[in-house]
C-alpha cells in the first residue's frame, strides 16, 4: 500500500500501465503484439504490464484486486462470446482509463461473429452432435455446471449472439485490423505514450479506403464472371475487381498498406467500414452489383441477371466476414 | 378484436418515372393504401443497398425500390443497377433469415399510375401476410 502511494508520488516519471486480454478470437492479435519486433523493447521502457495472460502468468484476482482506473491503457482483443469474457471485459473498463478495442474482432466482432448466422443450439449441433469427426453417443454438450464425485465442476455460459466489444461495454479506441499491423499498433503505442490521443471513439486509421494504398493500376470497371483467386491464369497488374476477383478494399479503411494485395490476395475487409459508412457489407453489395454485368446491361434478360447475381454464392460470408455484429443486420433470424 | 397489422412501408421513388407515376396516381384520384411513405431520389440508382437495410432496421416491415423501364432511365443505366442490387441483397437477406419478399423493386414509368396503385396494393397485401418485420429489434 506504502509502494503504491510513493508510485504515484513519482507523477510523472511513473510508467504507463498496461494490460492485455483476449476474448473469443484466434491469438492473431496477440502476435501481432510481438510482431513489433524489437520495438517490445521501447514498449517495455516507458511500460509496466500489469497483465497478459497470453505471455505472462496473472491471474483473474490479481485484476480484481486493483484499484479502479489503475491500469492506463488496456488493449482488449476478441469479441464476446461467453459469460467469462463478458465478465472480463466489464472488470477491465472498471479498471482502466482508456480501453482499446484491438483488431477486427473486438472492433467489430470479427471471423468468430460469424456465428451469429446460428445460435447456441445450432452451434452445439454441429460442434458436438452432428459432425462426421465426432463420437459422442452420450450427446453431451457443454453445460454451466456438472457434479461430479469431487464436487460441481463449472464452464462459462455460451451466449446465443456474439457481440463486438462496444456492445458489451464503453470503449474509448478502436484499432481495427486482423491482425492490426505493427506500424499501426506503433502509432497507438506512440499516441499513447506522447498523450496525442485523437477524441474518444476515433478509429485509430487513416481515413482512406484500401484501394487509396493498393498498387494495382486501377481503370473503368465490368465484370461479368465471379472468380476465384485460383481461377486467375495469371494475375495482372491492375486491380482485383476488374479481373474478376470479389476484393473489398473500394468499402474497407485502410492503414494497412494493402499488404494482402502486395501478396496478390483480394481484400476481405478486416479493416471495417470506410469514415462514415454505416456497413461495410451493403455498400460492398452496392459496388459489386454495379459493375456485374455492366457491359451489355440493357439486353440481359432478369434470368441473366439473376445468374450474374448467384455466383456471389455467400454474400453473408464475403461481405460481413469481419463484421457481422455491428452490421445494420446483425444476426439472422432465426425460426422459432 | 385485435386491429389488423399495418405495414409500414418505404419507398424510394425515382424522380423522372417512378416518382411522377406516383404523382400521376394522386391526380388521377386513384384509390391505393396509405402505407407507403415515398422518398424520391434522383435516380433508383441513388438508392443504396444501405439504405434499404436502415429503412428495414429502423422498422419499416417492407421496401419498395421503383425506377423507370429499361431503356428509360434518365441517367442511362441507373435502373439496371438496382435490379442487381436489390436481387444481390435480397440473397443476403434470405441467408439472414429475413424475408427476401420484404423488398421489392419495380419499373414504373411517369404514365403508370394505376400500376403505382397496384404495385402499393400488393405489397401490401403481401406484407400483411408476411406480419411485422422480424429485424426491428437491437440486440
Amino acid at each position: 500500500m506504502v509502494k503504491e502511494k510513493k508510485k504515484s508520488e513519482a507523477g510523472k516519471n511513473k510508467k504507463l500501465q498496461l494490460a492485455f486480454y483476449w476474448a473469443a478470437s484466434c491469438g492473431g492479435c496477440e502476435i501481432a503484439v510481438l510482431d513489433i519486433d524489437e520495438k517490445i523493447l521501447d514498449v517495455v521502457a516507458i511500460a509496466d504490464i500489469l497483465f497478459w495472460p497470453v505471455a505472462m502468468d496473472f491471474k483473474y484476482k490479481d485484476v480484481e484486486a486493483m484499484k479502479d482506473k489503475h491500469i492506463d491503457v488496456c488493449f482488449f482483443n476478441g469479441s464476446i462470446r461467453t459469460s467469462e469474457q463478458e465478465h472480463m471485459a466489464k472488470l477491465l473498463r472498471k479498471k482502466s482509463k482508456v480501453l482499446v478495442a484491438f483488431g477486427s474482432c473486438a472492433v467489430a466482432g470479427g471471423i468468430p461473429g460469424l456465428a451469429n448466422i446460428a445460435n447456441r443450439e445450432e452451434v452445439f449441433k454441429v460442434s458436438y452432435l452432428d459432425n462426421p469427426s465426432t463420437d459422442n453417443p452420450k450427446k453431451v454438450v457443454p453445460k454451466t455446471s456438472v457434479k461430479v464425485k469431487e464436487g460441481t465442476l463449472t464452464l462459462p455460459e455460451f451466449h446465443d449472439t456474439v457481440k463486438s466489444l462496444d456492445q458489451t461495454v464503453d470503449v474509448d479506441y478502436y484499432l481495427p485490423g486482423c491482425p492490426p499491423t505493427p506500424d499501426q499498433i506503433m502509432t497507438a503505442v506512440g499516441a499513447i505514450a506522447e498523450n496525442k490521443l485523437p477524441p474518444k471513439g476515433s478509429v485509430i486509421g487513416p481515413l482512406k479506403s484500401v484501394c487509396d494504398e493498393c498498387r494495382f493500376e486501377k481503370s473503368e470497371k465490368k465484370i461479368t464472371k465471379i472468380k476465384r483467386i485460383y481461377e486467375l491464369d495469371k494475375i495482372e497488374d491492375k486491380c482485383l475487381l476488374e479481373q474478376g476477383v470479389i476484393c473489398l478494399g473500394p468499402a474497407t479503411r485502410g492503414g494497412c498498406d494493402a499488404r494482402c494485395l502486395d501478396a496478390n490476395m483480394p481484400c476481405t475487409g478486416c479493416g471495417g467500414p470506410t469514415p462514415n459508412s454505416l456497413d461495410q457489407g451493403a455498400k460492398m453489395m452496392s459496388a459489386l452489383a454495379s459493375i456485374l454485368g455492366l457491359e451489355g446491361e440493357e439486353k440481359m434478360s432478369d434470368e441473366d441477371v439473376q445468374k450474374l447475381i448467384d455466383q456471389v454464392v455467400d454474400p453473408v460470408g464475403t461481405f460481413y466476414k469481419y463484421g457481422l455484429p455491428t452490421a445494420l443486420i446483425n444476426r439472422k433470424v432465426m425460426k422459432k | 378484436m385485435a386491429k389488423e397489422f399495418e405495414p409500414n412501408i418505404i419507398g424510394f421513388l425515382c424522380n423522372w418515372c417512378s416518382y411522377a407515376g406516383a404523382d400521376l396516381a394522386g391526380t388521377s384520384r386513384i384509390k391505393y393504401p396509405p402505407n407507403i411513405k415515398s422518398i424520391r431520389v434522383m435516380c433508383s440508382g441513388r438508392v443504396d443497398t444501405v439504405f434499404v437495410l436502415e429503412a428495414l432496421k429502423k422498422g419499416a416491415d417492407g421496401v419498395l425500390i421503383a425506377g423507370c423501364h429499361p431503356g428509360d432511365c434518365h441517367y442511362q443505366s441507373g435502373n439496371y443497377k438496382t435490379n442487381r442490387r436489390i436481387k444481390l441483397l435480397k440473397k443476403f437477406l434470405g441467408e439472414m433469415g429475413v424475408e427476401p419478399a420484404r423488398v421489392r423493386f419495380e419499373y414504373i414509368s411517369a404514365s403508370e399510375g394505376q400500376k403505382f396503385a397496384q404495385v402499393v396494393t400488393e405489397f401490401v397485401n403481401e406484407l400483411k401476410k408476411l406480419g411485422p418485420s422480424p429485424i426491428k429489434v437491437e440486440v
